[in-house]
């Protein structure tokens, strides 16, 4: 069971939770979008439009209000004025008595403008009414009394609260009563409760007409949203398969509308896809087909030359001397023709994209010794020092190990051939993600630009240079798609006159994306040597 | 030393060169063009060994493999062109015994030629028991219960080679070099589909081999007793 703590812990991170997962859901739906959006600007307009009318309603009806209650008090007034008229001054109780009975028959005449109250002031006794008691707590604004006192007629909207009920908006209509027992004031005044209630049910259907409007406009948005959505989703799914390589799939064709054509251009498209991906793929194995009949056709005559030549050489001391010259340099061809052709045949292999990676745990300082075993003969008919820099530790990575040994091999064996007889250093190192290779050579260095240059296909370093060890011009283009197919880096760093240094880095674990090298490309001596920015 | 070798090369310059180089070694070498004719020949020369081209026309290599295969235990070096997994393993497994890839050099070839005909000529009398079987080494023969097993010399070879050290768990290097002959590293295919093809003729359950076991990760050594 959670502690309340607990529990408000939890209510508070789905709180705070939720914002982040409505903008998520507001950018990733885009009828949410067209909903809401809809819905906005639809309740601004409904605002706007029922404000308008409730004013213009409103004004109409007091207007209406306002004209009768004048035509009424005005009518009311001449029959006040006949009445005072006749009434004879001497008397006070007289006048009193007419007063009342006047605001009495003035209170009971009806009219157009509905029920009304009318009450009489002394304009020489401001402060009560003579007529009507009840009245008493009457407070008509001042303004409206000044209007009156100064002999205009005149009307005004309050408040007021007529015999201590409650107070209610009302028309105040304020005319002088002008006699000769003396000057009064005759206001008539009509609540507007009725008209205020009318004004509220209006007000009231107009807001429930709008709210409708809202929701049947904004429903409306949803379902429009969801028609276009909904074939705008099929094609984002389809899309998604055919990309997965599903290339039969298509989208469903309904109609001849827009979404229609957004189908048919997709079912167009995928189509067209479809036939330049199998094009391809029937081109590749064509090429594939070739490389291999190539091969065949090629390595049989090679065979036989191959044997001859070695025959050849086999008997070679029995010749003339330049039949023998002849048979040597036979042999030494045919091996480079034969090295030529395995590494064109490797190339196009990758070409045709037939390589594959055959991945396995290896120590990589285990693989470096067994090419150096291979390559010491060599460098030591250069007189070149092979040394290996590495750890106690095993350099563990997952690689296609025939690869990565003919990567090194390929390095070192250049690095003899370029290092003018210095020693060339081998170094091992890795780290949680990544193993690295170095191997540096301190000969004629590279030009500026070089560095990847060197990996094109039958690039050489100087055209003019011997071709000492019978390198092909693809070792390092091979090399470099083997790296490539590891998901590796292969590099090259050289100055002039400082050597050069090649760097290979391949993930630990096979397929994972590599980010960094655990071991430098630019060797620290090199530039300190150099003189060259640190 | 036994010496008649057959060529089944359907291209004439090689098959001469070959025939060339097999002469200067001491070897009498026979020919034969097209694969259709091969099985006829094999039957007229009874050849101590099969140099065999995988593209031929008329049958396939592998065609001609397999039919001289059923009829007889003779070592067979497959000549292919091909270094392509599917070939190689298509070939070794319809019953060539080594290959070698073109383009060859002549003692390469030869070197393969005289490790597959040195087998058996082992005159010890020697007797070696391996799971339930019971190997006779100088007399070739492998029984289980008294019934006779027949293996290729290659075969045999391989299962004398597991059977002499019980306890030992072999490489596949290690076999290779024992049972194949070579001296440096080759293609560990060979010793993966040879033991499939042993096992298929001397396990009770090749699934479950008693016999012949897989050490994982290493390699392979003989069942107990």
């Amino acid at each position: 069971m959670p502690s309340p703590g607990e529990r408000l812990a939890a209510l508070w991170a789905a709180a705070a939770a939720a914002p982040r997962l409505l903008r998520q859901r507001w950018r990733r739906s885009l009828a949410l979008r067209v909903i809401v959006s809809t819905v906005i600007v639809c309740s601004v307009v409904v605002v706007i439009v029922g404000v308008v009318l409730l004013g213009q309603i409103r004004d109409r009806v007091l207007e209406g209000k306002i004209g009768a209650a004048v035509a009424q008090s005005t009518n009311g007034l001449r029959y006040a004025e006949s009445q005072l008229t006749a009434v004879d001054p001497i008397n006070g109780d007289d006048v009193r008595t007419t007063l009342d009975r006047t605001r009495l028959q003035l209170a009971d005449r009806g009219g157009p403008a509905g029920q009304f109250e009318v009450v009489i002031f002394d304009t020489s006794n401001p402060t009560a009414p003579i007529a009507r008691l009840t009245a008493q707590g009457l407070a008509v604004p001042s303004d409206l009394r000044a209007d009156i006192a100064a002999g205009q007629q005149s009307y005004q909207l309050a408040t007021v609260a007529i015999d201590g009920e409650q107070p209610t908006t009302t028309l105040l209509v304020g005319l002088p009563l002008i006699s000769n027992i003396g000057a009064f004031e005759l206001y008539y005044l009509f609540p507007l409760d009725q008209e205020q209630a009318n004004l509220d049910r209006i007000q009231g259907t107009v807001f429930a007409a709008g709210l409708v409007l809202v929701l049947i406009v904004g429903a409306i948005g949803g379902a429009v949203a969801g028609i276009v959505v909904r074939p705008v989703r099929d094609a984002a799914r389809t899309a998604k398969r055919f990309a997965a390589g599903r290339l039969e799939d298509r989208m469903v064709v309904r109609g001849e509308d827009d979404m229609a054509v957004l189908a048919t251009s997709f079912n167009d498209m995928a189509a067209s896809l479809q036939s330049q991906i199998l094009q391809l793929e029937q081109l590749s194995r064509l090429q594939q087909r070739f490389t291999s009949d190539v091969s065949h056709e090629l390595r049989t005559p090679l065979t036989t030359v191959r044997m001859a030549a070695d025959l050849l050489y086999g008997y070679r001391e029995d010749f003339p001397a330049a039949v023998a010259r002849a048979a040597e340099l036979l042999q030494d061809e045919v091996n480079r023709f034969e090295s030529l052709l395995a590494d064109l045949l490797e190339i196009s292999r990758y070409d045709a994209g037939a390589a594959a990676l055959d991945p396995s745990r290896a120590d990589l300082r285990v693989l470096v010794d067994r090419v150096i075993a291979a390559t010491a003969a060599v460098a030591a008919r250069q007189g070149t020092d092979l040394v290996v820099h590495t750890t106690d530790q095993p350099v563990l990575a997952e690689v296609d190990s025939r690869r990565v040994e003919r990567i090194v091999r390929n390095l070192v064996v250049n690095a003899v051939e370029h290092g003018e007889g210095l020693p060339v250093e081998v170094s091992v190192a890795v780290d949680g993600h990544a193993a690295a290779i170095t191997v540096r050579d301190h000969g004629i260095g590279l030009q500026p630009g070089e560095a990847t240059q060197v990996f094109s296909r039958f690039w050489r370093a100087d055209p003019a240079r011997r071709r000492g060890l019978g390198g092909t011009g693809l070792g390092l283009s091979i090399s470099l798609e083997d790296a490539h197919l590891h998901g590796g880096w292969l590099q090259a760093w050289g100055e002039p006159g400082q050597g050069a240094q090649f760097r290979l880095t391949v993930p630990v674990r096979s397929g994972e994306e590599l980010t960094h090298s655990p071991l430098p490309l630019v060797p620290a001596s090199g530039w300190a040597a150099a003189g060259g920015p640190r | 030393m036994r010496g008649r070798v057959l060529v089944v090369d359907d291209d004439p310059a090689l098959a001469e060169m070959l025939g060339i180089v097999l002469r200067s070694e001491g070897f009498e070498p026979s020919f034969v063009a097209d694969g259709v004719r091969a099985l006829s020949v094999f039957r007229d020369v009874r050849p101590d060994l099969v140099l065999l081209d995988l593209m031929l026309p008329g049958a396939s290599g592998i065609d001609v493999c397999r039919a001289i295969r059923s009829e007889s235990v003779v070592p067979i070096i497959m000549l292919t062109a091909k270094s392509d997994t599917v070939d190689v393993v298509l070939g070794l497994e319809s019953g060539a015994d080594d290959y070698v890839v073109k383009p060859f050099k002549p003692k390469e070839l030869v070197a393969r030629v005289r490790a597959q005909l040195r087998r058996g000529d082992s005159d010890q009398p020697e007797s070696l028991s391996i799971g339930d079987l019971q190997i006779d080494v100088p007399g070739h023969t492998v029984t289980r219960d008294g019934a006779a097993i027949a293996l290729t010399p290659l075969e045999f070879d391989l299962l004398v080679a597991l059977a002499r050290k019980p306890r030992q768990v072999f490489s596949r290097e290690l076999l290779l070099e024992q049972v194949w002959d070579y001296r440096h590293a080759a293609d560990t295919r060979l010793v993966n589909v040879h033991v499939q093809r042993l096992r298929s003729k001397i396990e009770r359950d090749p699934e479950n081999p008693t016999v012949v076991l897989t050490v994982r990760g290493v390699g392979y050594r003989a069942g107990a007793r």
